[in-house]
């Protein structure tokens, strides 16, 4: 398997390893995958609690390749975006940035996953935000 | 995590990238190529030339090989068959048994850890009516003797059951086997590939019927395969798949590769005459690469007993790390994994699954395969790349972070679906 020199770079030095102490009411922890699939990967993001921006995200991941390098990724672009603003992340954004090949899609898919599930985590801690979210949706769908 | 050694220079009395992969095949041994040369170009004749001097000396070069590869096996040389390769053998073994004895019965017993060329020809024969068992093996790798034994039926014609696995490297107890089919008339055929010149095979004391042979197993060229078909007691016949100017007694027709045969018969030699002290040693270096890697690792796990098994084959998982993510940090070291993310078909070894590990198991397993070539230098860097990268890997999983917390992984509900 020949993996692009961004996908070696994660790999070689991942960004942004470590974890957050997920009792914090501003901490947010997605843990998605399985350990039977061969890949788990735990994202973990801490709110600013006036900003909704994400001061920070750690990550974890057991997988190959292309799974670390795809968290690490995503822990270095929802860095500095509010909470909104990193749903818009895509898999495929990040197929694209690492060059991923078809059969490392689900890496990139697993990477989004991380990314909501941390969120929603957060957003469960802070019932003010979750109104907000689906005042956003509606908006966009009267729009 | 990559690049070439723990402080980025190699130690001295090692050439990288190291090959410890050689239950994938081994370097041509300098001594097997030699013996190879002349027969690519002097005496280039074809063996079945029956009225010229080029034909003549080909032909003594093989039967000469038919020779040193019987002896290695306990054989005759006139049982020795040459094929392509071991692919090509099990085949013949397998589907030549199955037509000639169609009248006598229509059932196959097989374990599930066999290699796909086995399991895959017995899959195709299920097509065509026949009836195949395949057996459940034993938590270490092993068939167990009580389950073969219930699972014979008057109709059963073949087992086919390997020596040696190629992932696990576990030595199936063939004189017991070969023991049971007898007493039951029934045919036994054994893929032998991995075992061929790495421990003590004799087809008479255990009872084997036919063998499925390769050279480039045991330091000889690829391309070049035998099978071993008993001549008495009994007699087995085969029927033929590939048919044509009736070479190998009609049993595999087409014009034998005559170099490859005469490296294959000169591997034999050596792996004979050398076999004692090279095994000592191969299992030497196997056993310092075992013990140092569970010495300095924890949460580490054998696959497949050490009690019976290949000198040269350590198979182990390093828990909580992946399988391809280990190989990507270990660049400079040839090696296998049973991880999916290795494997063409995207599933985990299945092998190791059939041991009764969970997945997490197999896309978590190295395999190492320490062969003729293999230094002691070799063993010590290979270990100390290892320890590394898994600490490092480990440093990254959230499984083994969870786990040293006390958190029992089987307990939480994963998401499965769609991954």
């Amino acid at each position: 398997m020949a993996y692009s020199n961004k996908v070696l770079d994660h790999y070689t030095n991942p960004r942004n390893v470590g974890t957050l102490d997920k009792s914090s009411s501003d901490v947010g922890t997605g843990l998605v995958g399985a350990p039977e699939c061969g890949d788990v990967m735990r994202l973990q993001i801490k709110v600013n609690p006036e900003t909704h921006v994400i001061e920070e995200a750690k990550f974890k991941t057991f997988g190959c390749g292309s799974a670390i390098a795809s968290s690490s990724l995503a822990t270095e672009w929802i860095q500095g975006r509010s909470v909104e603003d990193a749903l818009k992340i895509s898999n495929t954004d990040i197929v694209k940035e690492l060059s991923l090949p078809p059969v490392k899609i689900h890496c990139s898919v697993l990477a989004e996953d991380a990314i909501r599930a941390a969120i929603n985590d957060w957003k469960k801690k802070h019932p003010e935000a979750q109104t907000a979210a689906p005042a956003i949706a509606e908006a966009k769908t009267t729009a | 995590m990559s690049g070439n050694g723990t402080n980025g220079h190699t130690p001295a009395g090692i050439k990288l990238p190291i090959y410890m992969d050689n239950h994938a095949t081994t370097p041509l041994d300098p001594r097997v190529l030699e013996a190879m040369l002349p027969y690519f170009t002097d005496r280039f004749g074809n063996a079945a030339s029956r009225n010229h001097q080029f034909g003549w000396e080909a032909e003594a070069a093989v039967e000469t090989a038919r020779e040193q590869i019987a002896k290695l096996i306990g054989a005759t040389a006139k049982e020795i068959i040459f094929t392509s390769g071991a692919t090509e053998s099990d085949n013949l073994a397998i589907k030549g048994v199955a037509e000639m004895y169609r009248e006598k019965g229509n059932h196959i017993i097989t374990p599930v850890t066999e290699h796909k060329a086995v399991l895959d020809t017995c899959k195709r024969l299920e097509k065509y009516g026949y009836k195949v068992t395949y057996l459940p093996v034993k938590p270490d790798g092993l068939v167990d003797l009580d389950q073969l034994k219930d699972a014979f039926t008057d109709k059963t014609i073949l087992v086919s059951i390997m020596a040696a696995n190629n992932e696990i490297g576990v030595l199936q107890p063939l004189e017991e086997i070969g023991k049971l089919c007898r007493q039951r008339g029934v045919l036994f055929h054994s893929d032998a590939v991995q075992a061929l010149g790495k421990v003590p095979l004799d087809v008479n004391k255990m009872n084997i019927d036919l063998a499925s042979l390769t050279a480039h197993k045991l330091y000889g060229p690829k391309g070049c395969g035998a099978l071993y078909v008993r001549r008495k007691n009994p007699r087995v016949q085969i029927s033929a798949i590939i048919d044509g100017g009736g070479h190998e007694r009609g049993m595999r027709s087409g014009t034998l590769n005559v170099p490859g045969i005469v490296g294959f018969g000169k591997a034999c030699e050596i792996a004979r005459l050398d076999m004692p002290q090279e095994n000592t040693r191969i299992a030497g270096l196997r056993n310092r690469l075992k013990d140092k890697l569970t010495t300095a690792l924890d949460q580490t796990f054998i696959n497949g007993t050490m009690d019976h098994r290949l000198p040269g084959n350590l198979n182990i998982s390093f828990l909580y790390v992946e399988g391809e993510s280990l190989l990507m940090g270990i660049n400079d070291v040839a090696v296998s994994s049973g991880s999916a993310c290795t494997s063409a078909t995207l599933e985990p070894s299945y092998v190791l699954k059939s041991l009764g590990l969970g997945d997490d198991v197999a896309h978590s397993s190295i395999r190492f395969g320490i062969g003729r070539f293999n230094t002691e230098a070799e063993v010590d860097y290979v270990a100390a790349r290892l320890i590394e990268v898994v600490s490092k890997l480990r440093e990254l999983s959230p499984l083994y972070e969870m786990v040293k917390e006390g958190i029992d992984l089987s307990k939480i509900v994963w998401q499965t679906e769609g991954h």
